[in-house]
């Protein structure tokens, strides 16, 4: 009798000192990892991140080409002179020459000679070309300041007023286009982002709801013993954020080894049409270093999204199972 | 909605008071604890907890207030997959405790009831009446304001029985309101201590 009394006594003074030991052996689980997050969760999160990759790689390489792009146009612009019936082309030229190199912003402005526009023409017209004999169209390109972009609209009226035939070209339209391009493409791109992000929460539902159902035993012993919800929530969290935490990284390795493939791919073919083609188009076919931080990114947001909406749906689970049918005993 | 179970059926439990609840099976001693517990809201009436009205506790309160509760069920509700140690750690592990705190009151508890060899069992393999012994540490190990125990000798023979009821009353003595639900006679027999007899849906007390 007296060595219970002193058990208990004992128990009590212990357990309201509550003296805390960072030491701990290792508990398992309340509830147990195998019967949660399967694989199938898991392998459907890889292939959410991994898409959603790749379409953020896509994302960064149009806005980094449509940016190389832009600031090359923006750096030049051209003045043609087409040629007439006793126009003088050299003076012409000249003269074109020299009104826009008098505007500031203007860095330099050089007249394409001769050779070099016949080399422009020699793929459509071959070899051994006399110029001079063909009604052929002169250029002089105008390099830019593209800090202080010269005053085109007032060039242009001086071009118009003193060269006959000249015409300015900033490539204002082009630019335009590739801005406006790039950004509807960049806005699809985030778009397909966005519903793949939804649709990897839903997953999450589906299964932590799943996992809810299977555990019900689990969640009823907690509630009787004074788990609050959030305890509860938390046990289910930690598997769905380690599966989560899983999936994305695998999905995110695997996007970077097709990034590093395509690198690969494109500098082995540099010389191929295919290559060629897409270096046209992309520049050198590489994800920049924005990408691959994305794709960390991705890595994180689908873990951390994974392990919060679990919190959630966990917490309105259990409001649910409350308020529908109490436990029994 | 079926018949009912309980009806007019008007009861105080004081503090540090010590009942056995009893009546033939199928009587409504799983559902007056039920009730008592908070797993089971009343049709109609009127219950109070801890000088708290039942139907005002919210889904927040209820956990805080359910500590104060220790529940030893007819059917044990162990965890199969935890350990007989973890599972009579549960309470404490989820008032967010350390186990380094706690580890070895645990044991000792365990020791207490004979479970000293089958701390690291898992329960599947466990006898009834081992089971029964760590349902009965589960409920106790936070030493609870009142311990409501369904048949908490069922499975045991009569001398582990006499032990574990002594384990009750000791909890007793220290301040915990105990409420033993049983039919077995010859257990109320040790004690002379108020008796709940359930019959019909009603009521009698006898002190
Ligand atoms: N959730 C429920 N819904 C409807 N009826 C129930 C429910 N739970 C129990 N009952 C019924 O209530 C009656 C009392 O059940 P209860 O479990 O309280 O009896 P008991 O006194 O504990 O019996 P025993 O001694 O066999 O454990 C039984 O007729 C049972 O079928
Ligand atoms: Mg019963």
């Amino acid at each position: 009798m007296t060595e219970t009394r002193r058990l208990l006594k004992n128990l009590g003074a212990r357990l309201s000192s509550g003296a805390r030991d960072a030491v701990s052996r290792k508990q398992m689980p309340i509830v147990p990892p195998d019967n949660v997050a399967g694989r199938a969760m898991v392998l459907v999160i890889a292939i959410m991140t991994f898409l959603s990759c790749l379409t953020l790689g896509a994302v960064t390489l149009v806005r980094d080409t449509a940016a190389t792009w832009q600031t090359q146009i923006a750096r030049e612009a051209t003045i043609q002179i087409k040629p007439e019936e006793g126009l003088d082309m050299t003076a012409a030229l000249a003269q074109a020459r020299d009104i826009a190199a008098s505007y500031s912003g203007v860095l330099d402005a050089s007249i394409v000679d001769a050779q070099a526009t016949a080399r422009l023409l020699e793929p459509w017209l071959g070899t051994g070309l006399d110029i001079d004999s063909l009604p052929v169209p002169r250029l002089v390109i105008v390099t830019i300041d593209p800090l202080s972009r010269p005053d085109f609209a007032g060039m242009r009226a001086e071009l118009q007023e003193t060269v006959a035939n000249a015409t300015l070209d900033d490539h204002r339209t082009w630019v335009d286009r590739l801005v406006a391009m790039a950004r509807t493409t960049v806005t699809i791109g985030m778009s397909a982002l966005v519903l793949m992000l939804s649709a990897t929460a839903l997953t999450v539902i589906f299964a932590t709801r799943g996992a809810m159902a299977g555990n019900g035993h689990i969640i009823e012993v907690l509630h009787f013993v004074g788990a609050e919800a959030p305890f509860i929530a938390s046990q289910f969290r930690r598997h769905f954020l380690l599966a989560g935490m899983k999936g994305a990284a695998a999905g995110g390795i695997g996007a970077i080894l097709v990034f590093i493939g395509f690198y690969w791919w494109s500098s082995r073919n540099m010389a191929t049409p295919e290559a060629d083609q897409a270096t046209a188009l992309f520049g050198n076919f590489a994800i920049g270093p924005s990408g691959y931080i994305g794709v960390g990114a991705i890595v994180i947001v689908i873990a951390v999204l994974t392990a919060a909406t679990t919190h959630v749906t966990v917490l309105s689970y259990l409001k649910s199972v409350d308020s529908t049918h109490p436990d029994s005993m | 909605m079926g018949p009912e179970i309980l009806r007019d059926v008007s009861f105080h439990l004081p503090e540090r008071s010590f009942q056995f609840l009893s009546g033939p099976s199928g009587a409504g001693k799983t559902t007056l604890l039920r009730l008592l517990f908070m797993s089971l809201k009343p049709t109609r009436g009127l219950i109070t907890i801890f000088g708290k009205d039942r139907s005002a506790i919210t889904r927040t309160e209820l956990p805080l207030l359910r500590r104060n509760i220790g529940v030893v069920f007819q059917d044990f509700r162990l965890l199969d997959h935890l350990t007989t140690y973890e599972n009579v750690a549960l309470p404490l592990r989820v008032r967010g405790r350390e186990e380094a705190t706690y580890r070895s009151d645990v044991i000792e508890l365990l020791k207490w009831v004979g479970l000293g060899e089958r701390m690291h069992v898992l329960p599947p393999i466990l006898s009834g009446g081992e089971k029964q012994r760590a349902a009965i540490a589960r409920a106790l190990i936070e030493q609870p304001r009142i311990l409501l125990a369904d048949e908490p000798t069922g499975n045991v023979d009569p001398q582990l029985a006499r032990r574990l009821l002594r384990l009750l009353i000791e909890l007793n003595r220290l301040g915990t309101a105990v409420v033993i639900a049983t039919h077995d006679l010859g257990l109320m027999d040790q004690v002379d201590a108020r008796r709940m007899v359930l019959s019909g849906g009603r009521l009698e007390i006898y002190d």
